[in-house]
């Protein structure tokens, strides 16, 4: 090797233990990589991070890189001590999109290290907190010949500043029995339509969608996306009294009652005399407990849909807000579904483009202007569903009553009448 | 130069193709699962089909040459499909009783570590760090590497009252989201402005605008424009670095650790909770950071020492109440500890429920 090999006493530490080690990782790169220029790359990479871990502060500064044609995908990183550390000066991320679920087969994998190994450093993690592939270290031109090659079979960049960001969504339909949506088709359904806002930053601020298939909400797409969908039910869960009166008899009723009944917050559950499990479906809150503890005889019921919760974010800048529910419930089994969501989340992201500051997301806009602003401004109507209880200040001018009663019983007439 | 070549914008791609035959057949199809083994999932298909899941936690900045073993195992022992869990997790299929046990020996044997299901503490949700992010106040990858080198054996298990889910984050963005327990940067001195500098790099108003709390103004300083902190005011939460990198809020000395808990994105029993504040000014000492693995740990023994089966967390406390919690972890309850933001009215007791 040409330069000298830094040393990193620091990072050797991490070596230790028993947990695999990205230092070794890395340092295979370094020493055992045939291609130089990934033996140099990392080797300086090394040698700024453990400058990093000596001095505690980091050393990447951010920039514009882009691919021909979009205006995100990529973040950015020049050194600030390049100098010392030069064949690492530039080491800008490609965002990628994956699937929802985040599947592969090896053979892919493989074909997308071996790019990877020809254009960038070698170091990859699947995935980024935003649900990207993140391709970690290339410079400006290999950003642009990586993509190149693996969009060709199929890969696309995925966001990065204020658009709409890459979405994420749970194993569901492909493996859970939880799952009450197809979380492929959703997701699909709604990234797809959203491409050039993914690829093109021209909102406000950034905007996520996340797919969970059931209330367990294995995404966190009520505290971290804007637009959260989260599989549910609306008629009686399933119950297999064979299959729970087995479950009573092998771990004995107080510990179903411990474990089980009481710990319903709903208080719908209670143990019969004869084992039989009565489940009062009018007070549950889809809170998946039970069904969690015995998925072989509590399942969800099959008027399946989703709840739509809008405007999830971390602390930035007004605190953390979870999502509100916009749509307590709706379909979505049918193109027409799809188009109704698709439609929903364009009407969304067009108000908030119109009404929203310069980085506000979407749920701080609500904040700011109120849930009702937001829900007229996208032609959504008042619900209780939204609300954990009505208002508690009198504060506030009510002179439209009448005619908002009005509306209230004529959608109830409506409702009525659609249902009959 | 050579033509530039159009993006094809295929957007997000479709799953089926890299699904596991299983996994497609059975689609939607799904009757319910068991747990054989810690690390080890069965799922039941309607159908009759069966399909083993073997979780398996990795370092998580993978290099290609790790990549490849985890291809090769997959090859051999797995069917020849892959998929990651949102926390980074590999979780390797298979449609066969007997693939499981040599598919659990290769991953061990390669260095790899088979967990992460039901009640453990599964692997920690973490982001860039020093190694690649643009703002951040420590590492994350080593912060993780570090503590799981000592929670191993969680993740191996199922000792756990219910599952927990740790995250760290390397500034007060908070990338790393909530978590049951959550390791964050926290600074604790107002940035250090290079008033050099203000003027080229950063959009001066969209720097006050992104205070929190409004505490920067445009000044001119030795007759430069550039930018000024009412350090009274601020809360050194370091918005204004990102935009702004001459506002250096890192600090070698100053920025520290805090330990939250009980953030529950699940709505699962209760509604999804945020996590609170428990522990702050430990200090960021690589490599290793001893100090804040000590805190983790103690707060995980009495977890799994006072909750119920079940009780996640933030259950777990709100059963307890907060003066047990800090009674039984013996950290130190300080006038940190009681919000001020806005809506903190909302987490005072105003009633006299009180447990002595
Ligand atoms: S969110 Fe629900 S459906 Fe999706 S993987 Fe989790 S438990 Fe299954
Ligand atoms: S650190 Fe935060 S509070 Fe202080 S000036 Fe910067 S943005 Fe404002």
């Amino acid at each position: 090797m040409a330069s000298k090999i830094h040393e990193t006493p620091m990072l050797d530490e991490l070596e230790n233990g028993p947990w695999p080690s990205f230092v070794s990782g890395i340092k295979r790169l370094r020493d055992d990589h045939p291609d130089e220029r990934i033996r140099q790359v990392t080797n300086s990479l090394l040698g700024q991070l453990e400058h990093s871990y000596e001095t505690r502060k980091g050393y990447w500064k951010g920039g514009t890189v882009s691919v021909f044609g979009y205006g995100g995908g990529i973040i950015p990183r020049f050194s600030e001590v390049g100098d010392a550390f030069p064949e690492s000066k530039e080491f800008h991320t490609l965002r990628v999109q994956p699937t929802p679920g985040n599947y592969y087969t090896t053979d892919m994998m493989r074909k997308l290290a071996d790019s990877w190994e020809k254009h960038g450093s070698g170091l990859q993690t699947f995935h980024g907190q935003t649900g990207n592939i993140m391709f970690i270290g290339t410079t400006t031109e290999g950003t642009q010949h990586f993509f190149d090659e693996i969009n060709e079979y199929g890969w696309d960049l995925g966001g990065a500043g204020p658009c709409v960001r890459t979405g994420m969504s749970c194993v569901g339909s492909a493996r859970c029995e939880q799952s009450c949506v197809n979380e492929h088709a959703t997701h699909l359904h709604l990234l797809n339509n959203f491409t050039d806002d993914v690829h093109r930053p021209a909102l406000p601020y950034k905007f996520k969608f996340k797919v969970s298939g059931c209330p367990n909400d294995c995404q966190n797409a009520i505290e971290r996306s804007d637009f959260a969908i989260i599989g549910t039910w609306r008629d009686h869960k399933k119950v297999d009294q064979d299959a729970w009166k087995a479950f009573v008899k092998e771990k004995g009723r107080q510990h179903v009652i411990d474990n089980v009944i009481t710990r319903c917050v709903s208080n719908s559950l209670a143990l019969a005399d004869d084992d039989s499990l009565i489940a009062d479906d009018s007070k549950c809150v889809r809170s998946m407990h039970c069904m969690n503890v015995v998925p072989k005889a509590i399942s969800p019921g099959d008027d399946r849909g989703v709840t739509i919760l809008v405007g999830g974010k971390r602390t930035l800048k007004i605190g953390d807000l979870m999502g509100t529910v916009v749509i307590p419930f709706m379909k979505l089994d049918t193109e027409e579904d799809y188009e109704k969501i698709v439609e929903l989340a364009e009407e969304i992201i067009d108000f908030w483009a119109e009404n929203g500051l310069e980085h506000e997301r979407c749920g701080e806009m609500i904040e700011r202007i109120g849930l009702v602003n937001f829900l007229e401004g996208i032609g959504v109507d008042v619900d209780p569903h939204m609300i954990s209880h009505p208002r508690q200040s009198s504060y506030v001018r009510m002179d439209g009553w009448d005619e908002e009663a009005e509306k209230w019983y004529q959608r109830k007439q409506e409702e009525k009448a659609a249902a009959s | 130069m050579a033509e530039m070549r159009e993006p094809i914008e295929s957007g997000c791609p479709d799953g089926f193709q890299y699904m596991h035959p299983t996994m497609r057949r059975n689609f939607g199809q799904w009757a319910y699962h068991e747990d054989p083994q810690p690390g080890v999932l069965l799922h039941h298909a309607k159908s009759g089909e069966k399909l083993w899941t073997v979780k398996v936690g990795t370092q998580r900045i993978l290099d290609v040459f790790s990549l490849r073993t985890l291809c090769d195992i997959g090859d051999k022992y797995a069917d020849g499909y892959i998929r990651f869990t949102l926390r980074s997790n590999i979780e390797y299929v298979v449609d066969d009783e007997a693939k499981v046990q040599p598919l659990i020996e290769a991953v061990e044997e390669a260095g790899f570590v088979v967990g992460g299901t039901r009640n453990s503490v599964t692997s920690l949700s973490h982001t860039q760090g020093w190694l690649h992010c643009d703002i951040p106040g420590t590492d994350a990858s080593g912060v993780v590497k570090s503590m799981m080198d000592e929670l191993i054996g969680e993740f191996k298990a199922w000792n756990m009252p219910n599952r927990v889910h740790i995250t760290t984050s390397c500034c007060q963005i908070n990338c790393g989201g909530q978590g049951d327990i959550a390791i964050n940067v926290q600074h604790t001195k107002p940035p250090k402005i290079n008033h050099d500098l203000v003027a080229n790099v950063c959009e001066r108003p969209s720097v006050v605008a992104r205070c929190p709390v409004a505490a920067i103004r445009p000044a001119l300083v030795d007759g430069k424009p550039s930018l000024e902190v009412d350090e009274k005011k601020c809360i050194c939460c370091g918005a204004c670095f990102p935009p702004c990198p001459p506002m250096q809020i890192n600090d070698a000395e100053h920025s520290k650790l805090a330990i939250w808990i009980g953030g529950n994105h699940s709505n699962a029993r209760g509604k999804p909770t945020f996590q609170k504040l428990v522990a702050s000014g430990i200090p960021n000492n690589p490599p290793r950071w001893p100090e804040a693995t000590a805190i983790v740990k103690r707060i995980l023994d009495a977890y799994k020492e006072g909750a119920k089966d079940w009780e996640r967390i933030n259950e777990w406390v709100e059963r307890i109440g907060w003066p047990r919690f800090f009674e039984v972890t013996g950290l130190p309850f300080t006038k940190y500890h009681i919000d001020n933001w806005r809506g903190a009215r909302n987490s005072l007791n105003a009633s006299t429920h009180i447990r002595f």
